[in-house]
């Protein structure tokens, strides 16, 4: 434990120390940068890299970068890509299996890239989706041997939001926009007239030892104050909310909705939603052999409720239609999660909106369904009312 | 080494109506195609070699569409020679290119093209190989994808179903880490539609998918022509758009591609 962590402010130079310093520690630097008209996260060399800038007008199935006059790095919102690309990559060997010269088989576990992380921009949902996913792929008794790995040895830096989009959600269901754990530096962006500058938070030892290496000054109170400012200004700018209801029994509740038909005339099943989704951690495994028939090679790769191979049994998928398919989906995310893993599975990043071609929006959605389920047990009261009317003397 | 050989299985490739591209992809395998030769006798390859061994044929590859009644004789022929019979490519599998005859008028092209139109027989449509007989694979894109070809080949050396998800483009695409060029740029793209296989080539160089791989497993058309639209895309260019590489194929699948499954 430490005393007291570290709270400091770092202009543009310190900020391209920080990220010096951690390559020079041996990490490969993940953070936001511009490419194809999008945020991207890619290897940074240099804060310079970062989106200075940029900002992103987002809609649900639409995104465009804007300029911003302020020159701010961290204005943006959610990309297509979350940080699971990084700890959950798409696609990962698991092992090699080679027939022996004396024709026996040999199954070795594949050796894996262990790259040294430092995340550079991580929003506070998806800080949360991080937490998430740690609970899904490195708790409990099935554990993802790359993913500890890989996460174990990440450094966090978290970019408080100060400018959300039009697709976020994060109040509505408790995972930002501040950023309270889960993090070992976490930054808030200023640009006003004492200049472009980054309150620091360190939120852990290495955190802490971090900063001492990066030119920076002390926090003063002013500088402090702005920051928490402009986190709480962010809080009442959300894009969105989800219903304020308990989503885990209105989703349980709403099994048998008409809603679902709705939503599947709408929806490609193009899987979009769930490879965007910084929590969705689903993965298939196939077997390939060589042409020689004496190397074999079992896969990991990302797949989707969405995939009808995904729920192939004999004979068939069990979710055939596109109406199960979006079922799952929102039903596992909102709902059943909690009780796989105590939590639900959404943060409120909005990227599912964001990058859904049609735009389809799950506050939409969980809405509609309460609506629907409102109206539903109205009517069953008003009966109930009636029949107790009519049985009345 | 002790792997057991049994008699080698014997190959066949085959070539109805088509460009001759997919069967290049297969010699296109290079370093594979040696450990190929060592592990099957390709018997028939005319592409590849003059010398063709008679059937039957353990695996048969056919490219091309059926596009005249020779076509649609051969091919009994072929099935009839082939324990099993895989097609290769959008011709193969939905009629190709060529199947834009199947939205015209066959007569007044033969009678405009030709300086003899009676020397020339055709049929009035290109048809995908399954409208004939029966086909035990089908591997798609124009042309198909070198991978997926020595995945089909190898797995079924192996005995074992290949590996061909038939999912959307997009699954590819957002694996790959493509900024989406409908959502971020407003371009028509036919990736929520077709089926996987390419590695999302065309949203990696910023164009939309063409949907050369015909499509996916689960189509919604209804929902994306919306899109299209928006795009700018009218009904006739929406129209071309879907039909340039697997005619009809698009128009007639629905969303619902098999019945639930209740507990
Ligand atoms: S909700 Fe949107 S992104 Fe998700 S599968 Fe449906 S159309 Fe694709
Ligand atoms: S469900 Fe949508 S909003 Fe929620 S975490 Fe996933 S992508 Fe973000
Ligand atoms: S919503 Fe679908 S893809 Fe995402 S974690 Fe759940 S089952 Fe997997
Ligand atoms: S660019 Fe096309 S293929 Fe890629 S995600 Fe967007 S719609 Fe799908």
């Amino acid at each position: 434990m430490s005393e007291r962590r570290t709270t400091a402010v770092l202009d543009r130079t310190g900020l391209d120390a920080l990220v010096q310093v951690l390559r020079a520690r041996g990490r490969t630097v993940i953070g936001p940068t511009v490419r194809d008209g999008a945020v991207v996260l890619a290897d940074l060399a240099t804060a310079e890299e970062l989106p200075f800038g940029w900002g992103t007008e987002v809609e649900a199935g639409r995104y465009r970068l804007v300029p911003r006059a302020d020159g701010a790095a961290f204005a943006h919102t959610t990309g297509p890509q979350s940080w699971k690309a990084f700890l959950h990559p798409e696609r990962e060997k698991v092992w090699d299996a080679d027939r022996t010269a004396d024709g026996r088989l040999s199954v070795a576990e594949a050796p894996r890239a262990r790259p040294s992380y430092a995340f550079l921009g991580v929003r506070p949902c998806d800080l949360r989706a991080v937490a998430i996913q740690d609970r899904v792929l490195a708790g409990g008794r099935y554990q993802d041997r790359g993913y500890r790995e890989r996460r174990a040895g990440a450094f966090l830096i978290a970019a408080e939001c100060t400018e959300p989009g039009a697709t976020c959600f994060c109040v509505s269901m408790g995972s930002g926009p501040g950023a309270d754990a889960g993090f070992d530096l976490a930054l808030t962006e200023l640009v006003d007239e004492t200049g472009h500058r980054f309150h620091v938070r360190a939120g852990s030892d290495a955190g802490d030892e971090l900063l001492a290496e990066v030119p920076h000054r002390p926090a003063e109170p002013e500088t402090q104050a702005a920051a928490r400012d402009a986190v709480d200004a962010a809080r009442e700018r959300m894009g969105r909310a989800m219903p304020p209801v308990d989503l885990r029994t209105l989703l349980g509740d709403s099994l048998e909705a008409d809603r679902w038909d709705d939503v599947a005339a709408r929806c490609l099943t193009c899987g979009n939603c769930t490879m965007v989704c910084p929590t969705c951690f689903c993965t298939t495994t196939e077997e390939i052999t060589d042409l020689t028939g004496d190397h074999a090679e079992r896969w990991q790769r990302w797949d989707s409720c969405f995939d009808l191979d995904f729920s192939y049994l004999h004979g068939g998928p069990v979710r055939a239609s596109a109406r199960s398919r979006y079922r799952q989906w929102l039903t596992h995310k909102l709902s059943t999660w909690y009780e796989q893993f105590g939590s639900s599975g959404c943060v409120g990043c909005g990227r599912c909106i964001t990058w859904c071609p049609v735009g389809i929006d799950i506050t939409e959605e969980a809405s509609a369904l309460h609506d629907e389920l409102a109206a539903r047990l109205r009517r069953h009261d008003q009966e109930g009312e009636n029949g107790r009317k009519e049985s009345e003397p | 080494m002790s792997t057991p050989s049994p008699a080698v299985p014997t190959l066949a490739v085959f070539k109805l109506a088509s460009c001759d591209g997919c069967q290049l992809t297969l010699l296109d395998c290079e370093d594979e195609f040696l450990a190929l030769a060592g592990r099957v006798r390709i018997a028939h390859f005319p592409e590849a070699s003059s010398s063709v061994d008679p059937g039957p044929y353990d695996l048969g590859l056919v490219e091309g569409s059926v596009t005249t009644p020779d076509d649609a004789r051969r091919i009994r022929e072929i099935r009839a020679q082939c324990r099993v019979l895989v097609t290769i490519g959008a011709c193969a599998t939905a009629g190709g290119i060529q199947a834009l005859r199947n939205f015209a008028d066959v007569e007044e092209f033969r009678r405009t093209v030709y300086a003899r139109p009676d020397y020339i027989e055709t049929l009035a449509t290109s048809t995908p190989v399954s409208a004939h007989v029966d086909v035990d694979f089908e591997l798609r894109g124009c042309p198909i994808d070198r991978g997926q070809l020595l995945e089909v080949l190898t797995a079924f050396l192996a005995g074992r179903k290949p590996d061909v998800p038939n999912h959307s483009v997009c699954f590819e695409c957002k694996r790959r880490g493509t900024v989406c060029v409908t959502v971020a740029h407003g371009t028509p793209c036919l990736g929520p539609v077709t089926h996987a296989g390419c590695g999302a080539i065309c949203p990696a160089y910023g164009r939309g998918c063409y949907g050369c791989f015909g499509p996916s497993g689960s189509v919604n058309l209804p929902a994306l022509i919306p899109l299209l639209h928006r795009d700018g895309l009218d009904d006739p260019a929406t129209e071309r758009f879907l039909r340039t590489f697997n005619a009809a194929a698009f128009d007639t699948c629905d969303n619902e591609s098999g019945k639930e499954v209740r507990p």
